[in-house]
């Protein structure tokens, strides 16, 4: 077993509700994100997910819940054989669902974050501000609950990364819970919003 | 670049919700077939076609040839369980002739004997030609005479009777019923085909490594497809599905492959054997194998390891997925 990254932590992320999680890289932002996608068990302490206690949830429960929580990953995710359609849809075609069901709400949600001409083309010819936001579409085509996103606009201009910040705001003006998992105080200083900041292994919360 | 957020994001998954297309682009997903989840053939998966198709060629090269081997032995131990002989050896004052037709009139009261027959003089003649050369006086040699005699092999005749009957009623009679030979030849065919039978396991031993590790070769370049199908809510069982008839394709073609090449090898030598009777190389191939052609046995077992083959690419690629994903859920974070 490594080091602790994480100790004495104790938070909730209450519905609906907007936060940045930020601390220096290594900070254990990412296991932090990981913790809450349960993409990474505890070893020890209390992490409830909608009502359940983590420890509790089976591995068969695990797709169910994951379905109600979006992930924007940092590095995209995204599969380079799979057009910027496909990736998006993905989460629907996993479950089982025919294109023709899904496959206008697709289109609109393409337009809607400006990746509408760029539906057909396979993600290695995307730009990284275009690759962020199928990403980003991709956690966001089930409606999740809640949205968390390590980094999104790492790997993006200021100008681009304002207006994913407003993709986001607008998210959670719907009633989508959002974490943004980020170092740039630029970002966070353009939002009045619950910040997390996580430093040697401890969370402060300022609300 | 356009704007990013033209308005409040669409309700995706509503039903009713109404489309506007992009000026020629909305609504124009095209109607052609999804791409596989499981990225198309790379490097390694012809490498693993391959590897599979030289495996499963040469198991099911080896498994003819154990087959070719059990059948030649079991045609050995047949021919010469067919025969066996009287023996008389010539005494001073002993009518030879009369005790060959005693020993042939005994032979014959048993069950299971088809056939006995004398080796007249002039084969008698024949068989010492090679020895004593040609014109030779049977009268003037002490020479022994055989009685051949036929037997069912299905049904063979009591000869530790025979050979009492034969002994006390002839004299200077002997039964040889081959058997020290039959032990031998058996003995000679069991270690033959247990060789081969070794071998094949062993043939077999190395391809299941082969396919197995071919298998988790072309498999580790798809990590990140699990990792991604995971994180977007797929179930265990969906990805294992996914991955295991993409992999099970990719193992039957190579597997199919090998076994069709085998099946002609077979095939071909069949035909070349069929063609070269009654010639030189014919005899000699004959001599080692009998009739050279892989019985139904072989055939089938050439079906057996091309759909074992692929079943084991299969299993091989959804023990891969689950302990992929197994090890997902609890490996450490890097920051």
């Amino acid at each position: 077993m490594g080091p602790e990254i994480l100790r004495d932590i104790s938070f909730q992320l209450p519905e609906g509700s907007f936060q940045f999680l930020s601390g220096p890289s290594g900070a254990g932002k990412t296991s932090l994100l990981r913790l809450l996608f349960m993409s990474l068990k505890p070893t020890r302490g209390l992490i409830t997910v909608f009502g359940k206690d983590r420890a509790r949830i089976t591995r068969r429960d695990l797709p169910l819940i994951r379905r109600r929580i979006g992930v924007v990953f940092q590095d995209f995710r995204l599969l380079d054989h799979l057009t910027t359609f496909e990736n998006v849809a993905l989460p629907l075609r996993v479950r089982g669902r025919e294109e023709a069901s899904y496959r206008a709400d697709v289109n609109e949600l393409l337009t809607w974050v400006g990746l509408g001409e760029r539906m057909h083309v396979l993600p290695p010819v995307l730009s990284g501000g275009e690759k962020q936001r199928a990403a980003i579409a991709r956690a966001l085509i089930e409606q999740p609950q809640i949205l968390l996103a390590d980094e999104p606009t790492g790997n993006v201009d200021p100008p681009l990364a304002r207006r994913l910040l407003r993709l986001f705001i607008e998210l959670n003006r719907l009633g989508t819970a959002v974490v943004i998992a980020t170092h740039d105080v630029n970002l966070m200083e353009q939002v009045e919003a619950r910040r997390m900041v996580l430093a040697n292994g401890r969370l402060d919360v300022y609300d | 670049m356009t704007e990013v957020v033209p308005g409040p994001p669409p309700k995706a998954g509503k039903k009713h919700m109404k489309v506007a297309p992009m000026p020629g682009q909305g609504g124009t997903a095209r109607r052609r077939k999804p791409m596989p989840i499981v990225p198309p053939q790379n490097v390694a998966g012809n490498a693993m076609v391959l590897v599979i198709a030289i495996m499963t060629f040469l198991s099911c090269l080896t498994l003819g040839a154990v087959t070719l081997v059990r059948d030649t032995a079991a045609t050995w131990q047949n021919e010469i369980a067919r025969e066996a002989t009287v023996q008389v050896k010539p005494a001073e004052g002993f009518d030879i002739t009369i005790a060959l037709d005693q020993a042939v009139a005994i032979a014959r009261e048993f069950d299971g004997v088809r056939s006995a027959t004398i080796v007249d003089d002039a084969a008698t003649v024949r068989l010492l030609e090679p020895w004593l050369g040609t014109g030779v006086d049977l009268d003037e040699l002490p020479v022994p005479r055989l009685v051949t005699i036929t037997i069912d092999p299905d049904n063979p005749p009591d000869f530790a009777a025979m050979r009492e009957a034969i002994t006390q009623n002839v004299p200077y009679a002997t039964l040889d019923d081959h058997r020290t030979w039959v032990d031998r030849l058996v003995a000679m065919a069991r270690t033959t085909v247990l060789i081969g039978v070794s071998v094949l396991i062993l043939m077999l031993s190395a391809t299941i490594l082969t396919v197995v590790f071919a298998t988790r070769g072309a498999m580790s370049g798809n990590g990140h497809v699990i990792e991604v199908l995971h994180f977007v809510g797929a179930e265990a069982g969906f990805i294992a599905r996914q991955f295991r008839s993409h992999f099970l394709a990719t193992g039957m073609k190579g597997a199919a492959t090998g076994g069709v090449l085998a099946t002609l090898v077979f095939l071909g030598f069949s035909w070349w054997s069929s063609r070269n009777l009654a010639t030189p190389e014919g005899d000699q191939a004959a001599a080692l194998f009998g009739n050279f052609a892989i019985g139904i046995a072989g055939y089938a077992g050439v079906g057996v390891i091309v759909i074992a083959v692929s079943i084991l690419t299969a299993a091989t690629t959804h023990i891969t997925v689950v302990s992929y994903l197994n090890d997902l859920d609890t490996t450490p974070s890097d920051g």
